[in-house]
């Protein structure tokens, strides 16, 4: 086990730094795109053939596999170690499935890249780093993942670092975790300072010994929350919720694939991950585990309307993915943490399946793009001609052609009849139409706030209707994303003759394996009343697995259970068929906006403008920050810090000033001066 | 034997005032005079003073190894005396004069 977990890991180590110093020593080398990312897609696939091996294999006890100590200070022994249990296996095989798949399709969409050659080094490091954090079998191991790819995200969202704007977001993103970081180290020090105090021995942040019940009773209630809320903010960075989820949306100015693969599928989930691992621990903060809830629900409904009126088609799938992490942490907040990893997964599928899907759009719109630009109806990047009335075109808003702006789309079902298909299915997927994935994992949340409220808990009830909400919205704009992409007649100029084409095989394989999965992927968590969740009873084991699992009280009757699966269909179906027959957005196109806008009124413009956060934020953090350091830092800076070098500048040259008298250049003044020297010494000698 | 060392030992003081008073009046030739070459012979006359010195207390202490220093001394000068003289031609031509006053490129 331990030689299939060394291969897991630095398979995609080894071949990053291979293709990235090849590719930046050996200019040649950059040239040989299919080598680069076949070598690239192998390092995951065959780790994920590893890793069904291991799945396969797995008896259900845990193992651990431990390399050398990697740090030895005092009380404080860390090991490199790995841990295979049903939880690392799930997030594993996701990390690396899904993973093999979106470099596949990265083979076709960078094709002619100029950035090519760095790109799979860096998604390969991202994987490395990601496989670190879900297979550490301590906190500090999964700390140096959780860093990890907290870069690659970096690296990978400003990929295209010309452009400013790309900087600026890659920048944010890595500001903006940096504050969850901090109090994820906080959580920490915390931990190291309790255990060693009340326990002798070394401590390593090792799981099987944190988690141990011995372990988890030295801490106080209060110690207690304090950990389980720190390692929270520490998800809300990572994970983009309420109030750290600024970033997400940004981070879409990175290539579709890294959005695919880093900003939905796998980082943004690292944050659940922590929460389940550490289950144990959690469930005993019950404060903490509702403030987890109440701002995963806030989260999910916030970008859920922000969702609906995007017209960017990344954009709307970036809030999709904040409101359905949101999702996720409203089920670890219920305590139903191994719903949330079973979210986890079907979201993986499905949300890759949409970014992959809208990366096939862009794709084809460019190609759009680049004929008009050809033809001279558009300047190069895109840019409207406005002085010449025979060039013009009627773009649907104002500013240059976007390939990204759904605006400018529709019809294109008949050009990419596979990204069609499979962004339908995705489509339909996340909206929770029965019987596809995203149906099962998200009704079994709302059930499990639902089953929360009905023990007594009257905010399992609140979040449960917020959840509800959401539903409905996500069904809507989902299906109003879909619509305006490939229902209707295309929008873009030229549309006779400029027309896009379906991606290569590289990419549209990748999305109906996708799609495919989206299908099934929801049976192996099935409701109680259908036949029971097989992915709970391997993460729980009956309570003997890595996730923990809340005890409750009452039961909810089966009628009830029923009656919530049936209500889930219908919310989910009745977004849909609102979206698609009532406003219409396939056959009227942007204009169908007009009627959501009336429906909510002046709310409209709040969640247009986004609740106007980052401006929130640049006035009560970022403004007072620099503004501080320009009136306090600066002139300390300039004063104190300067001064103190000028000073000594100033100091040394005042007195050469006064000494360079003395430099007289006659030789005979020199020569006194030794003979007084002279007299002086023989004076000292005679009179001693 | 007592007498004799006696008379030595008179012998020896008027040796060194002399050597002294030469010293004194190199070390004042040095400081004064403007004359580069002047100064030059005045630094020789400095020299020489000292090996006199030396010689009188070798003479005296019936012990070779002044003597000995003496050659030294002489070669040293006779090497100095090569180099600065080429320093004092150099300079005068560079300068068309040997005036040490009116020579201060060093100054600060």
């Amino acid at each position: 086990m331990s030689t299939s977990v060394l291969l897991i890991l630095l398979l995609p180590l080894a071949l990053s730094a291979f293709n990235g110093l090849m590719g930046l020593f050996v200019p040649a080398y950059r040239k040989n795109e299919w080598l680069i990312g076949g070598l690239g897609t192998l390092a995951v696939a065959i780790p994920f053939a590893l890793t069904v091996r291991l799945f396969l294999g797995f008896h259900g006890e845990p193992e651990v596999a431990s390399y050398f100590t990697w740090i030895a200070a005092g009380d404080l022994r860390i090991e490199f170690a790995y841990r295979i249990d049903q939880l690392s296996l799930v997030m594993t095989l996701i990390v690396t499935g899904v993973g093999a798949l979106i470099h596949l399709y990265s083979i076709g969409y960078m094709h002619g890249d100029s950035g090519y050659w760095r790109f799979f080094p860096y998604l390969n490091l991202f994987i490395f780093a990601m496989l670190n954090l879900v297979l550490a079998e301590n906190l500090l191991v999964l700390f140096l993942g959780w860093e990890g790819v907290g870069l690659c995200s970096y690296l990978l969202i400003g990929f295209w670092y010309t452009d400013l704007k790309n900087s600026a977001a890659a920048n944010k993103a890595f500001i903006v975790n940096r504050i969850g970081d901090f109090a994820f180290l906080l959580a920490l020090f915390i931990i190291f300072a309790v255990v060693t105090e009340k326990t002798d021995g070394a401590f390593g942040f090792d799981f099987t010994t944190l988690l141990a019940p011995e372990t988890l009773g030295l801490f106080g209630a209060g110690t207690l929350m304090a950990v389980a809320l720190l390692f929270f903010v520490g998800a809300t960075g990572k994970s983009a919720q309420i109030p750290l989820f600024v970033w997400l949306p940004d981070a879409m100015a990175g290539p579709t694939p890294v959005s695919a693969l880093i900003h939905a599928a796998t980082m943004v989930t690292s944050g659940l991950y922590l929460l389940a691992r550490l289950s144990p621990m959690v469930l005993m903060a019950p404060t903490a585990m509702t403030i987890i809830a109440i701002v995963g629900a806030m989260t999910a409904i916030m970008a859920a309307t922000i969702a609906i009126t995007q017209n960017d088609i990344k954009r709307v799938l970036a809030y999709s993915t904040v409101s359905q992490l949101g999702y996720m942490f409203l089920a670890a907040g219920v305590g139903a943490y191994f719903v949330a990893i079973f979210h986890v997964m079907t979201h993986a599928f499905f949300k890759a399946c949409l970014f992959l899907g809208s990366g096939s759009v862009i794709h084809g719109m460019h190609e759009v793009q680049h004929e008009l630009e050809h033809k001279g109806l558009l300047g190069s990047h895109g840019a409207t001609i406005e002085d010449d009335p025979l060039k013009t075109v009627d773009l649907p808003y104002d500013g240059d052609f976007d390939a990204q702006d759904m605006r400018t789309m529709g019809g294109l079902k008949r050009f990419m009849p596979v990204t069609r298909w499979t962004f339908l299915i995705a489509t339909l997927a996340i909206a929770g139409i029965p019987p596809l994935a995203g149906f099962f994992s998200k009704d079994e949340i709302l059930f499990k706030a639902f089953e929360l409220g009905y023990n007594g808990q009257i905010w399992g009830y609140i979040v449960w209707i917020v959840g509800v909400a959401t539903a409905v919205l996500t069904a809507i704009y989902m299906t109003r994303a879909y619509l305006l992409t490939f229902e209707g007649t295309p929008r873009w100029p030229d549309a006779m003759d400029s027309q896009p084409h379906e991606s290569p095989w590289t990419m549209t394989v990748p999305l109906v394996v996708l799609a495919a999965l989206s299908v099934v992927g929801g049976f192996v968590g099935l409701p109680a009343v259908l036949g029971g969740s097989k992915i709970h009873h391997f993460l729980v084991h009956d309570g003997r697995g890595p996730v923990a699992a809340p005890h409750h009280e009452l039961h909810v009757p089966v009628s009830i259970e029923w009656g919530l699966l049936f209500l889930g269909m219908a919310i989910a179906a009745a977004g849909v068929l609102f979206a698609w027959f009532v406003i219409r957005w396939g056959s009227r196109g942007p204009e169908a906006d007009t009627s959501i806008r009336r429906f909510f009124g002046p709310l409209y413009g709040t969640f247009s403008r986004k609740y106007s956060v980052d401006e929130l934020y640049q006035k009560v953090i970022v403004n007072p920050v620099v503004n501080g350091a320009r009136r306090v830092f600066a002139p300390f800076d300039q004063n104190a810090v300067d001064g103190a070098v000028n000073g000594v500048a100033k100091l040394v040259q005042d007195i050469a000033l006064r000494l360079r008298g003395v430099q007289t250049g006659v030789v005979q003044h020199y020569a006194l001066a030794f003979v007084f020297g002279v007299a002086v010494v023989l004076a000292l000698m005679l009179l001693r | 034997m007592h007498y004799a060392i006696r008379t030595m030992q008179l012998a020896l003081n008027w040796y060194l005032s002399l050597s002294a008073i030469l010293f004194v009046i190199g070390v004042l030739g040095v400081l004064v005079r403007r004359n580069a070459i002047v100064i030059f012979l005045s630094i020789e006359l400095m020299l020489n003073a000292a090996n006199l010195a030396l010689v009188a207390f070798s003479q005296t202490f019936a012990d070779v190894n002044g003597q000995v220093l003496v050659f030294f001394v002489m070669s040293v000068a006779a090497a100095e005396a090569a180099v600065g003289l080429a320093i004092i031609i150099a300079l005068f031509r560079n300068k068309e004069t040997v005036n040490v006053d009116e020579i201060s490129l060093f100054r600060g």
